[in-house]
């Protein structure tokens, strides 16, 4: 094994995630992480300062001057103009993002855990558990989410929802679809880690199943996580945006919503009026596209084939002999003794 | 053979990889000819840059790696190709024709789903125009060569219906077949038993004198240098330290790390002074009256793996019979399915046993509940083959060895077993401020070091060693096992040494037992097994040993072919 005398630990900014990965990535790839992380970023931020951005509140017609009127093309008081139902398009845009932002978060907080104790539970323990689990998965993972979604937004909320139905509607349906990807891919992990030595040899310490699952095992198991993670953002955006595009979506008056914005604009598109549909179609295209390039550059990085590195030219031979190392272990028992001493 | 143009010709050749953590250079200025018809072997411990060297030469170097220098090789044709500079469809036509190239695991370097025979043709077919039928003929003809039975009929059997040496028989087949002139062998026996192996290294002596390659092969093990290299070239760091002559380099080595190397390889013999001194000393303690215990007991043990959906189930263990005394170390040898590792498995209770009985430390291991086995656990220590995997990853030294503590109740957490686990690691000479790492940032020896102050954390009464030195280079591993040696002493607890390697077993075990397909055929000291082997299989197996001495080899080598011819 070649083991290099050990560096100074990193500072603890460089060991975080994703800043971690940032700074192993290079050309490309760096790219791809960095356009993902802005343009998560900026949803992120206008999601959080809505109220602050907004020229407008997302179900407000008119303003001091009176009514907005529909389909206003754009203009100094309307930059992305106003839509049939006489809405500003840019305070949707924007309120808009608070709803995607929310439906993410709970998609993927309902599912993670979930989905991460059962994959855990049934690759550790195995037996015919494990193969009744495994069916059920496969068995959800053949439901379309959209018709699943449909259903659901039906039973809370009779079709026609507020905000917060809308939001639970599609991310319940994401979740049910997305726990068992959760489920398989740890349990595919912990399947692995499982025959590892060490977890052999905390059993013959004696250690309790319990003990081996959450502190060997589960924490060895997460590394394509965060992959999953936001594929699962994106997904839950797309669905919510589809429940609002047939119409189950949340109403206009509770919440701004991307595909209900997009629904409303079908006709506008034949007409002419082209900013009621673009506008929203975008912020849909780049909420998913910002996940998934952070999501497929963090998958490419976490893994070293699919990593490119830097061309090297030059670089130290390093030390792998037992002799440097009998001298650097002796130093180290040096300078601990000092450091004892004093 | 210096007037001979060399059929390589490394020139000043550096190689350096991009790294997460910066450029390494694995190579730095090497300079090295290897003559047509020679065996040379390159020795050195993991990452000395020997197998950087031979994928150089064959240009099988990862992208991540840059080569300066120059790597000339000499076609049968005369031409002249600097590897180095080369590529591409170039490159592609070179390999197989003038060098190829033996891989350490030939189960991976066989494709499972397609005939041998077919993957012989393949590499025929990929550089000459010849018709299947012919491709084919010349397949079962190699075959044949490289000591397959019945060849014409088992060139169309699939990897898997081979045995482990058979295939690096067909893995040599294939890159003999185009007769390249030169030969690249990664570790060509590492992962075969001695008995394989000697048959192995015999064929690669014929591929030298019969199809008059040149054979490069990379070993750590310098019993196989001394049984078929020509000229060795030891590498350190990076760099050749020393090239001569096999019997020159043996008789006189001269740089410093050379004379190490050969120190710290094993011999047979080396233990035996040791283990009849404390034979005496038990033998004391009977006379006093203290009558022990013996720590193990097993008779007629049997373990059965269990079949799948309804097969019978294979039967690893087929009752075996031994005892193990406090204080004293049993020394398991056996090939690979023996069955060695699985009774050291059941000892520690990871492998349920089927039949017979086997006492550890007074409990009945046949149809033991895991409730009742726990409390005993505290008494045993396991030490695992391979150091890199045992440690949880994610946690550091310092909480890997606390474990223990912490699952019997001895202490809450780390921080409270803080004192006992630097206690420890003095035991095994690892500095204190080694816990605060993380088990990667060690080396293999270091990391085995500490893997043994885990086994002997709560001072068991058995410890159980399941090949803990395998996974170490030669110089490493001298060192582990003295310490493993001091702490025996020291501790005095009982100890099942489970190896492959004789003479490793010879250094620290007071009684060998020799596994062959899961009975044992014999048992007895050190003396008496290797010293005057009674089975037929344990006499083929002391003679298999390669010894680090080209002349003491050489006598042995023809000794092992007449008990072969026998």
């Amino acid at each position: 094994m070649t083991t290099a005398p050990v560096s100074k630990k990193a500072p603890l900014l460089h060991r975080l995630p994703i800043i971690r990965e940032y700074r192993k990535s290079v050309g490309l790839q760096r790219w791809m992480l960095l356009i993902g992380l802005i343009i998560t970023a900026l949803i992120l931020l206008m999601a959080i300062f809505a109220p602050l951005i907004a020229p407008y509140g997302y179900s407000q017609l008119r303003d001091d001057s009176g009514a907005f009127g529909a389909r206003v093309a754009p203009n100094a008081e309307h930059w992305f103009g106003t839509t049939v139902g006489g809405y500003d398009v840019l305070s949707r845009f924007i309120w808009g993002s608070q709803t995607a932002v929310l439906v993410m978060i709970m998609a993927v907080v309902l599912s993670l855990f979930i989905g991460v104790l059962l994959g855990l539970v049934s690759g550790y323990i195995g037996g015919w558990l494990d193969r009744i689990l495994v069916v059920v998965a496969d068995a959800i993972y053949a439901f379309p989410s959209l018709l699943l979604a449909i259903v659901m937004a039906i039973m809370i909320s009779g079709g026609q929802s507020d905000m917060l139905g809308g939001i639970l509607a599609a991310a319940l349906s994401i979740t049910v679809v997305f726990i068992p990807q959760y489920f398989r891919v740890t349990r595919a992990e912990v399947v692995r880690v499982k025959s590892e030595a060490f977890v052999e040899s905390s059993k013959v310490i004696g250690a309790s199943s319990g003990r081996i699952m959450f502190r060997h095992v589960l924490r060895n198991s997460t590394r394509t996580l965060p992959l999953i993670m936001t594929l699962n953002a994106a997904e839950a955006v797309l669905t919510l945006a589809g429940l609002g595009f047939i119409g189950f979506g949340i109403e206009p008056s509770s919440a701004a919503e991307w595909g209900y914005d997009l629904n409303r604009s079908i006709a506008d598109v034949a007409s002419g009026v082209w900013w009621t549909a673009l506008f929203p179609g975008l912020a849909i295209v780049l909420a998913v596209l910002g996940l998934t390039l952070v999501g497929e550059s963090l998958n490419d990085l976490a893994d070293p084939r699919l990593r490119t590195r830097r061309a090297s030219g030059g670089g130290k031979v390093q030390s792998t002999s037992v002799q440097a190392e009998q001298a650097d272990a002796q130093t180290d028992a040096d300078t601990g003794d000092e450091e004892a001493r004093a | 053979m210096s007037d001979q143009k060399s059929i390589v010709a490394i020139d000043d050749l550096s190689v350096s990889f991009a790294t997460d953590g910066g450029d390494v250079k694995a190579i730095d200025g090497v300079t090295l000819d290897v003559h047509p018809r020679e065996v040379l072997a390159i020795v050195g411990e993991s990452g000395s840059g020997k197998s950087v060297t031979a994928r150089t030469i064959i240009g099988l170097l990862p992208e991540t790696a840059t080569a300066n220098g120059a790597v000339v090789l000499q076609s049968k044709s005369g031409g002249e190709h600097n590897i180095v500079r080369t590529s591409g469809e170039r490159m592609r036509q070179l390999r197989g024709q003038e060098v190829a190239m033996v891989f350490q695991e030939a189960s991976t370097a066989l494709n499972p789903v397609f005939p041998v025979g077919w993957q012989i043709a393949e590499g025929i077919r990929a550089h000459t125009k010849v018709k299947r039928k012919e491709a084919q003929r010349m397949a079962v003809e190699i075959l044949e060569k490289v000591g397959i039975p019945n060849a014409a009929e088992r060139v169309k059997e699939y990897p898997h219906q081979f045995s482990g040496g058979q295939k690096q028989r067909i893995v040599i087949a294939q890159a003999l077949v185009q007769s390249p002139g030169l030969i690249l062998a990664d570790e060509p026996t590492t992962a075969l038993d001695v008995t394989v192996q000697a048959e192995i290294l015999d064929l690669l002596r014929r591929a030298r004198d019969e199809f008059e390659t040149a054979v490069v092969i990379i070993t750590h093990n310098m019993g196989v240098v001394a049984d078929l290299a020509d000229r060795v070239a030891v590498m350190y760091q990076g760099k050749l330290v020393e090239q001569a002559e096999v019997h020159e380099l043996f008789a006189s080595p001269k740089h410093d790390y050379t004379k190490a190397l050969l120190d710290a390889v094993p011999h047979v013999g080396m233990g035996r002074s040791r283990a009849a001194a404390r034979a005496v000393d038990r033998a004391e303690q009977r006379g006093r009256g203290e009558a022990l215990e013996p720590a193990v007991v097993a008779k007629g043990l049997e373990i059965t793996y269990a079949g799948r959906f309804g097969r019978s189930g294979f039967k690893a263990v087929k009752g075996v019979d031994f005892e193990i005394y406090p204080g004293e170390v049993l020394g398991l040898v056996g090939e690979s399915g023996s069955g060695k590792t699985t009774i050291g498995r059941a000892m520690a209770g990871l492998t349920p046993v089927s039949g017979g009985s086997m006492t550890v430390l007074g409990t009945e291991m046949l149809g033991v509940r895991e409730r009742d086995f726990k409390p005993l656990r505290s008494d045993i220590g396991f030490v695992f083959q391979d150091p890199a995997t045992s440690f949880n990853p994610l946690l550091t030294i310092g909480q890997n060895v606390a474990e223990p503590f912490i699952v019997h109740g001895k202490a809450e957490n780390a921080e409270d077993a803080q004192q006992q686990v630097h206690d420890l690691l003095e035991s095994v000479q690892l500095p204190k401020a080694f816990a605060d790492r993380f088990p990667h940032e060690l080396s293999g020896g270091q990391r085995q070091r500490a893997s043994l102050a885990r086994g002997i954390a709560l001072k068991p009464k058995l410890l159980i060693a399941d090949e803990p030195t395998s996974a170490l280079d030669v110089s490493v591993q001298a060192r582990v096992l003295e310490l493993f040696n001091e702490l025996q002493d020291e501790f005095g607890f009982a100890c099942l040494f489970i190896s492959h390697d004789l003479a490793v077993v010879d250094m620290l075990a007071d009684r060998i037992a020799v596994l062959l397909h899961g009975e044992m055929v014999e048992e007895g000291t050190g003396a008496e097994v290797l010293g005057d082997p009674k089975h037929p299989y344990t006499q083929r197996l002391l003679a298999s040993l390669p010894v680090p001495d080209p002349v003491e080899q050489a006598k042995r080598r023809e000794r092992l072919h007449e008990l072969q011819s026998q």
